[in-house]
């Protein structure tokens, strides 16, 4: 299995997406420029946290227009897998792959923090290694992660089971529903805010995002028979 | 009741980080002409009076004390009946 | 034509004066360049002798410091020092401050203190892992105007941290925040970074090789800052021209980080250095004083923001994240295509010449002809008269007797922890991302922070430490303190002190007991640094920190670095599990209450001498504690600092959620047992199996220490002599730490 983590001017977290891919699965990793247009021989695309181009104007919005991002619709449109974490959940909605916005925090700060997730939903590629309402503790680092969408997204979202993670206990940032993660409609593009790739080592203070990255490889493996 | 409509921008000799990324990318984008951009913020105030001096003073205190950072920030604002 | 006075004009009417230069400095110029300086030439001495380039105040006092050592790869001279770690790894750091622009503009002033540290340590060839800072305001508590001017400058100057240090993906690890009266005119913001590399990817600032070109690279140069330097060492900064502050860049300094490693990696650049304080005046004379040779630099070629900008101003402007490079001959296309990549400019604007002169032109004119080692090297030295401070007959005539122990100890402990000083600095932390590069495994708020090294087992520890209260009661020891209290605090953390950056903040070196607090606490830090085996490879002074008369406390900060040889060696100080013994080590009794936090908060008064410190008993008990981690024989380990014994131990217990019951004899006052602050003192937790082991080490050692309880429960009991001294819940005393400055920050 094959992995692509975009780079952008200002990622900052690219390194720690493509260790926790190395040092989780041992799968193939490569480091993939935003100028890139073609991602075909990739099977799981990682959109990394950071600060894509500043976040200036707004989070998002300049990266979602490079070139790499027609190749993420195409990939993502061919039933592959995408992954938004922080700023690269920014870019997916900035793109339109997946609905809704993410607003300043409600205390208008920046936080970091390790927080607790209710994992929502186990039936994406993502999530199929956690227990259905299993509370994991996840790191997050962001200012803008306060999620927004109208209502009747909303309730689209939850009429077609696309929320996958929710904060357990505080909500950091003042997203509506708790709403820490969501996917598409056909569960193959993911954005969530807090940072899988930074739980994946005891040392670290968690190791709780590991089945993320397993959870990928096994649905990979039963596809392709591995 | 008075508007007060009030830009804040940078002042012309400091940089403008988020001004300068944007003129790249629409640079980039193929706008060519585009030669800067400058970015600020945009506020409505509504003011409780009908007195245009006084409104003036008051506003032009607001953005001294609060709304502008006069070390690196300037405004204008113009006044509105409401 | 530009509109400048001509040479005769500033020397007829003593325009030197406005740049800063004095009578006979401008005398000495003259007879340097055997002519008068014009314009340019006098703007360009005036940044170069400026205390903040030149350091012309604290150079015979810094020239006392020990900077040499096995693993010292670079001393003080550098951008930053480098440390060599085995492996064929290198540890580049320093600390600097940004104090004067953080009084005027704090979110600007704070983001590029950090933009600036960060420069200095990857134009080195490091790639920068981790960030700290030392920090000093006013008081935050109360609503009088200051409190609310002091709680703008201490919430901005966080949130620029943050915004800078966040952007760009450096993890913001650690550091310390101190309230006090003195602080708030002039708050201090030093902030500290250290950066890793191989040993053959050390880069350096040299302008070698004649004909080599010389590149402005990153961002384009402005009127912003211009006098930054001079600026920066002058009083009452607020008085000054407003245009001086700058804004920083996080987004561009992470394309210009990523670009200059990858270009320092291509083995073709002979010299880096940042344009920082004096931008490309002091970038190009250093580098070619370094090497011993000149540049010639066309003015005409320097990529500018705006149109219309003199040769003067394009000198002096201290625009942010620009570097300037030396390219070997031929290469210069490298330089132009690794940065365009990275979206940046790199634009050749001179060469390396053999002749000693700073030269610059504007197309076939020169404008400016200096000889550069005038401008470094020859620079004024003023050996500054010192005298011993009046004040500190009245404080070491302090009688502890005056002041009466409270009665209710336990409330004296909430009093403590809700005190800004030692409360928690969580409402800070939590905005800084601390734990990108995923490396990060001793987060902030801990004795040192602790950071992984990938590949191997190793680790790096860190910490900032300061206590201006101490030096200003007693300069020598005080100075002596911020050395053992670092080393004490990697120690704890379960690693080797290795070297030490200082950032020396004080008040006005003209005033002769201002001078005798610098000398006397160098003295004392000199003294430290040899005791405890760790030189000085790098630090920055900050002098004139003062308003209306008001002095800052003579605060020297120590950034220090130590290696962890296994991450199995990581200790952290809180409590790991109930029934353990607790253990102080070191000198059982405290001194007196002189100098501490619990004098000042509880009773109001600055007073009393420095605490104890001997700095034998100090070498003696940092080895035999780190022996007993090294051995796997500490389950937590805490430095007792600031609240004495009860708060580290509080301290312990809230991070832990588990309560201890201490119980020892001690024929001091209760206040001095429980709050005095006598250096050389650890708490640590340990299994009860593995006492005798401890007690071997300590002994072999000459360590005094005692067992003077055992963890468990949910309350923190301590008795003295067998009476309940302190008797609550651990949760009560948490939640009035972590609950204050939240509270006062609303």
């Amino acid at each position: 299995m094959r992995f692509a983590v975009l780079v952008f001017p200002g990622s900052n977290c690219d390194i720690d997406a493509v260790k926790a891919v190395e040092d989780v699965l041992g799968e193939p990793v490569d480091s993939v420029w935003h100028t890139e247009t073609d991602l075909s021989q990739y099977d799981c695309v990682i959109v990394p946290g950071g600060f894509s181009y500043g976040d200036y104007l707004r989070s998002g919005a300049v990266a979602s227009l490079s070139p790499v991002m027609g190749a993420v619709k195409e990939h993502a449109a061919a039933g592959k897998l995408v992954i938004g974490i922080c700023n690269g959940f920014q870019i997916l909605t900035e793109t339109g792959l997946l609905p809704g916005v993410l607003r300043h925090n409600d205390h208008l700060q920046f936080r970091c923090e390790i927080s607790e997730l209710r994992v929502e939903n186990t039936d994406t590629a993502f999530t199929n290694d956690y227990e259905k309402g299993q509370v994991i503790r996840i790191p997050i680092a962001h200012g803008e992660g306060n999620y927004f969408a109208d209502q009747a997204t909303i309730d689209q979202l939850k009429a077609n089971n696309q929320i996958v993670f929710t904060y357990h206990g505080t909500n950091p940032n003042g997203s509506i529903e708790n709403i820490a993660g969501i996917c598409n409609e056909q569960g193959n593009v993911l954005g969530m805010m807090p940072h899988p790739e930074r739980a994946v080592h005891e040392l670290l203070g968690s190791a709780d995002g590991k089945a993320m990255f397993t959870s990928i490889f096994r649905t990979w493996g039963e596809k392709h028979g591995a | 009741m008075m508007i007060a409509k009030i830009h804040v921008t940078l002042k012309g000799s400091v940089l403008d980080p988020q001004g300068t990324t944007i003129t790249k990318s629409l640079n980039s984008l193929g706008y060519d002409e585009v030669r800067d951009v400058r970015i600020g913020k945009y506020m409505e105030v509504k003011i409780d009076t009908t007195d245009r001096k006084i409104a003036e003073e008051r506003v032009t205190e607001m953005c001294e004390k609060l709304l502008a950072n006069t070390v690196i920030e300037k405004y204008e604002f113009e006044l509105v009946e409401a | 034509m530009r509109n400048e006075p001509t040479p005769q004009q500033i020397a007829e009417e003593k325009i030197y004066r406005t740049f800063g230069l004095n009578d006979e400095e401008y005398a000495r110029i003259l007879e340097l360049m055997g002519r008068q300086p014009n314009y340019v030439e006098t703007g360009i001495y005036s940044v170069m002798w400026s205390e903040h380039c030149s350091y012309k105040s604290s150079r015979p006092v810094l020239k006392k410091f020990p900077t040499s050592g096995p693993h010292v790869l670079q001393g003080p001279g550098e951008n930053a020092g480098i440390i060599d770690i085995g492996d064929n790894l290198a540890v580049s750091f320093k600390i600097e401050s940004h104090n004067h622009p953080s009084a005027i503009e704090p979110y600007q002033g704070a983001a590029t203190g950090v933009g600036g540290i960060i420069r200095d340590v990857f134009t080195m060839g490091a790639r920068p892992i981790a960030l700290l800072n030392s920090l000093r305001f006013g008081s935050i508590e109360g609503d009088g105007a200051e409190n609310v001017r002091n709680r703008y400058l201490f919430g901005n100057v966080v949130a620029g941290i943050a915004g800078y240090g966040n952007c760009i993906g450096i993890p913001t690890v650690g550091g310390e925040v101190v309230f006090d009266e003195r602080y708030t005119h002039n708050p201090l913001v030093n902030a500290m970074c250290v950066g890793i590399m191989t040993h053959d990817e050390i880069a350096k600032g040299f302008a070698s090789g004649v004909g080599n070109p010389v590149l402005a690279v990153g961002a384009r140069t402005g009127r912003d800052g211009i006098h930054g330097a001079t600026f920066a060492s002058t009083e009452d900064p607020h008085s000054k021209e407003r245009s001086a502050v700058q804004v920083g860049d996080p987004f561009m300094e992470k394309l210009l980080l990523e670009a200059c490693l990858e270009l320092i990696a291509t083995g073709e650049v002979v010299g880096i250095q940042d344009m920082g304080a004096a931008g490309l005046t002091s970038s190009s004379s250093e580098m070619a004083a370094r090497a011993g040779s000149g540049i010639e630099l066309d003015m005409l070629k320097v990529p500018r923001r705006e149109e219309g900008m003199t040769s003067y101003e394009l000198m002096l402007s201290e625009s942010q994240e620009r570097m300037l490079v030396v390219m070997k001959k031929g290469r210069e296309h490298i330089a132009e295509e690794i940065l365009s990549k990275w979206g940046l400019e790199a634009a050749v604007i001179g060469r390396v010449t053999d002749d000693g002169m700073l030269r610059l032109k504007e197309g076939d004119e020169t404008v400016c002809e200096i000889n550069v080692s005038t401008l470094v090297d020859d620079a004024p030295v003023y050996h500054r008269p010192s005298a011993r401070p009046a004040y500190l007959d009245e404080t070491l005539a302090f009688d502890p007797a005056a002041v009466a122990v409270p009665s209710d100890l336990t409330e004296t402990l909430h009093q403590l922890l809700r005190t800004p000083t030692i409360a928690s600095k969580e409402y800070v932390y939590q905005q800084y991302d601390y734990m990108v590069r995923t490396s990060t495994i001793v987060r902030p708020g801990s004795d040192a922070a602790v950071v992984s090294i990938r590949g191997t087992r190793k680790a790096l520890a860190m910490s900032t430490d300061g206590n201006g209260r101490y030096v200003y009661l007693n300069p020598r020891v005080g100075g002596q303190h911020t050395i053992a209290e670092s080393a004490r605090n990697l120690v704890c953390s379960g690693a080797k002190p290795l070297a030490v950056t200082d950032c020396l903040n004080y008040s006005s070196p003209e005033k002769p007991e201002i001078f005798y607090q610098f000398e006397e606490s160098c003295a004392g830090i000199s003294e430290a640094c040899v005791a405890l085996g760790t030189p000085v490879i790098s630090g920055n002074v900050s002098l004139y920190n003062q308003t209306n008369d008001i002095d800052i406390y003579p605060t020297p900060i120590i950034g220090m670095v130590g290696l962890i040889e296994d991450t199995d060696h990581i200790t952290t100080q809180e409590f790991k599990g109930a029934g353990h013994p607790v253990l102080l080590v070191g000198p059982q009794t405290t001194g007196a209450i002189g100098g501490s936090e619990y004098l000042k908060v509880v009773h109001g008064k600055v007073a009393g001498d420095a605490p104890a410190l001997d700095l034998t008993v100090e070498k003696a008990l940092q080895d035999a504690v780190l022996t007993a981690i090294q051995s796997g024989l500490v389950l937590a380990a805490h430095d007792l600092a600031e609240g004495g014994l009860a708060v580290a131990l509080a301290e312990s217990a809230i991070g832990g959620k588990l309560g201890a019951t201490i119980n020892f004899a001690s024929g001091q006052r209760l206040d001095e047992a429980l709050f005095g602050e006598a250096g050389s003192r650890i708490v640590i937790e340990a299994d009860q199996a593995n006492l005798d082991a401890l007690e071997r080490i300590f002994n072999e050692n000459g360590v005094p220490f005692a067992v003077i309880g055992e963890t468990g429960g949910d309350r923190l009991t301590i008795k003295i002599n067998g009476e309940a001294a302190i008797d609550e819940a651990v949760e009560h005393l948490e939640a009035t730490w972590r609950g204050a400055i939240p509270c006062l920050m609303k």
